[in-house]
C-alpha cells in the first residue's frame, strides 16, 4: 500500500518534509469561469495547491466545487473548501463524491461564517454537521469506504483532509484541546487563521508541540498581507477572532499611504521567514484576498520558490 | 416556557378587516408569564382595536375572554356557547393554542395575535432568552448543562467556532457565545477533560427533521 492516502501533491510535499505553500482563490459572484482561471494561472507555479473558498462571508458565489474543477482542468491542484452552513449530510457527501470523481484530492472542512453576514441574511442555515463532524465524515467515506448511512461506496473518495484552526479565538485555553479534537476527528493538515500576533502564535505552536500534536498533523500558518493601515484597523476591530497587534498598525501608519501596501508585503515576508524557523510549522497558507498577483512576490521573497517538483 | 411576542397592531388590524364580530382570546399560561397574551394583554389589545374602529368610523364588536389554557380540550370547551356570537377569534395564545382552538372550532377563522418565538426563560425584567429548541434528544449532560443546539448560532456540537471573541458570538456583541459558557461551566465543574470527547454526528431524526413528533405513554393512556 502506498503511504499516501490520495493523489494530492500537497500531501506528497508535506510528507516529504518540504514546507508546503498554498494560497486561495475566491470564486466570482457570477458564472464567468475566467475569473477563477485567471487568478489560478497567476499563482499556479508559486504554490502547491489553491484553496477555493465556499461562499465565503456567506455571500452567494459560484460553487466551490465547480471552481475547483475549472482549476483542475488547467493543471492547478485545488483544495475544496466546504462549509456545513449550507448543505446537509446528503448534499455534503454527494459533493464529496462529485469532487472525487474529478480526482480533486484535498478538502478543507469548515463551519462557515454565519449567514447573517452575507447577502442572504434572511435565509435558513443548515448546520446538520459541524466542521469536526464533516472531517469525520470524509475520513469515514475514505477509510471505511462507507456512507454515513452505512452503505458501501463504489470507488470511495481519496481525499487528503484538512481543517482550520484559529490560534487566537477565545477562549485561549481551549485552543490546544480544540486542535487535538480536530486531529482526533481525522484532520491531516491544518490551515490557520491569519497570523499577525507572532508571539502568541509561537506560544500556541509550542503548546501544540508539547502535546505531540505537531507530530500528528501538518500545520500551515495562515498569512494575509495588509494592503493599508485601514485594512489593519478593520481586521483588528471588525473581524471576529482576529488578533492584530498595535505594532503592526503603527508600522503601517508610519509609512506614506502609497507605500503601505509594499510595507504590508514586507511584514508578511518577515513573518514567514521568522515562522519558517519555528519547529512544527509545515508550511504557509497565503491568503491574499483579491490580491492574488502579489502571491508570487511573497513566495519568492520568503525563499519558498521554486516549489518542489513532486 | 413558550415565549411569544406581541404582533404589531397594524398586522392585527389588517387581519381582522373582513370580520365584524371579533373575540380576543387570551391564555393564562406561558403567554401570560411572558406578558404577551394574558388577560392584561387581551384588555389592552381590545381597547386599542375599539379606539381604532371608533376613530375610523368602523363598526365592530370586540369581545374579550381569557382561558386557563388554550392547549387543552377541557378549557377550550368553555367558549363553546360563546363562539356563535363572533365571526373570528384573535388568539393571543402560542401557536399551539391557536391551532388547538382552530381544530376545535372548525368553521371559526383563528388569527394569531402573537408571534411564537422560542422555548425560553425570563432572565431579567423585560428580557426573555431562548434555551431549548426541543431537538428531541438532549445533549445537556455532555455540554455542562448549556445547550449548543439552541444557544450557538451555528448549532456547533464540538465548538467553539473560530468566530468566538471575548465570550461573544460572531453574530453580535450582544449574544453570548454558547461554547464560552459551556467551557466556563466545564471548568467550574472541573470537567475540562470532557471537552475533548468528540460529539459524534447527531441523530436529528428526533428533531423536526423526523417529521411532526408525538409522545406516547402507554402507562398513562386510558
Ligand atoms: S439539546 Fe435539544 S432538548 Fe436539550 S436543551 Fe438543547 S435543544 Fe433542548
Ligand atoms: S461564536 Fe460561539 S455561539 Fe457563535 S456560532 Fe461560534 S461557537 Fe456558536
Amino acid at each position: 500500500m502506498s503511504k499516501y492516502v490520495s493523489s494530492s501533491r500537497l500531501e506528497r510535499i508535506l510528507k516529504a518534509g518540504h514546507l508546503g505553500v498554498t494560497s486561495e482563490c475566491g470564486p466570482p459572484r457570477g458564472s464567468d469561469a475566467e475569473e477563477v482561471t485567471k487568478k489560478g494561472l497567476l499563482i499556479k507555479d508559486y504554490v502547491d495547491a489553491v484553496n477555493v473558498t465556499d461562499n465565503q462571508t456567506a455571500m452567494t458565489r459560484m460553487s466551490s466545487l465547480a471552481a475547483c474543477i475549472h482549476l483542475k482542468l488547467l493543471g492547478i491542484e485545488p483544495v475544496l473548501q466546504m462549509v456545513t452552513r449550507d448543505r446537509n449530510r446528503v448534499a455534503l457527501q454527494s459533493d464529496i463524491l462529485g469532487a472525487a470523481s474529478f480526482d480533486i484530492s484535498n478538502m478543507l472542512c469548515l463551519s462557515g461564517d454565519h449567514q447573517s453576514f452575507g447577502d442572504c441574511a434572511r435565509g435558513q442555515n443548515v448546520h446538520d454537521l459541524d466542521s469536526m463532524q464533516l472531517v469525520q465524515t470524509v475520513r469515514h467515506m475514505r477509510d471505511e469506504g462507507k456512507f454515513l448511512g452505512g452503505d458501501d461506496i463504489k470507488r470511495p473518495p481519496k481525499i487528503f483532509v484538512g481543517a482550520a484552526a484559529n490560534p487566537f479565538a477565545d477562549p485561549f485555553e481551549i485552543r490546544i484541546p480544540r486542535l487535538a479534537k480536530k486531529i482526533a476527528c481525522g484532520a491531516e493538515f491544518i490551515q490557520t487563521q491569519c497570523i499577525y500576533n507572532i508571539d502568541k502564535f509561537k506560544e500556541w505552536m509550542r503548546r501544540a508541540s508539547d502535546r505531540g500534536l505537531t507530530e500528528k498533523v501538518f500545520i500551515m500558518a495562515g498569512m494575509t498581507p495588509m494592503k493599508s493601515v485601514g485594512m489593519a484597523k478593520y481586521m483588528k476591530n471588525k473581524v471576529p477572532g482576529m488578533d492584530v497587534p498595535d505594532e503592526i498598525i503603527q508600522r503601517l501608519a508610519g509609512v506614506e499611504k502609497k507605500h503601505q501596501a509594499q510595507e504590508g508585503i514586507q511584514i508578511c515576508v518577515e513573518h514567514i521567514q521568522e515562522l519558517k524557523e519555528v519547529p512544527g510549522i509545515a508550511g504557509f497558507h497565503i491568503m491574499a484576498i483579491e490580491w492574488e498577483e502579489k502571491v508570487p512576490e511573497i513566495v519568492e521573497k520568503s525563499g519558498l520558490y521554486p516549489r518542489p517538483d513532486m | 416556557m413558550i415565549i411569544a411576542s406581541k404582533k404589531p397592531i397594524e398586522e392585527i388590524i389588517q387581519e381582522i378587516t373582513p370580520y365584524s364580530r371579533i373575540l380576543i382570546l387570551g391564555c393564562n399560561e406561558c403567554v401570560t408569564v411572558c406578558e404577551a397574551g394574558g388577560k392584561k394583554e387581551v384588555e389592552v389589545l381590545a381597547s386599542a382595536l375599539r379606539i381604532f374602529c371608533l376613530s375610523q368610523g368602523i363598526e365592530k364588536t370586540i369581545g374579550e375572554h381569557t382561558l386557563e389554557r388554550q392547549c387543552d380540550h377541557e378549557y377550550l370547551e368553555e367558549i363553546r356557547n360563546m363562539v356563535d356570537d363572533y365571526d373570528a377569534i384573535v388568539s393571543l395564545a402560542c401557536g399551539v393554542g391557536v391551532q388547538f382552538a382552530a381544530e376545535k372550532y372548525l368553521t371559526m377563522p383563528l388569527l394569531p395575535g402573537v408571534n411564537t418565538v422560542c422555548l425560553g426563560a425570563n432572565e431579567d425584567r423585560g428580557l426573555w432568552t431562548e434555551r431549548c429548541q426541543a431537538c428531541g434528544s438532549c445533549v445537556l449532560a455532555r455540554t455542562g448543562g448549556i445547550c449548543p443546539v439552541s444557544r450557538c448560532a451555528k448549532r456547533v456540537l464540538n465548538g467553539p467556532c473560530g468566530g468566538s471573541t471575548n465570550g461573544k458570538c460572531e453574530i453580535s456583541k450582544d449574544t453570548d457565545c454558547a461554547w464560552q459558557l459551556i467551557i466556563d461551566r466545564l471548568k467550574a465543574l472541573d470537567k475540562m477533560d470532557d471537552y475533548e470527547a468528540v460529539a459524534p454526528v447527531k441523530d436529528w431524526s428526533k428533531d423536526r427533521a423526523g417529521g411532526p413528533r408525538t409522545v406516547t405513554r402507554e402507562d398513562v393512556k386510558i
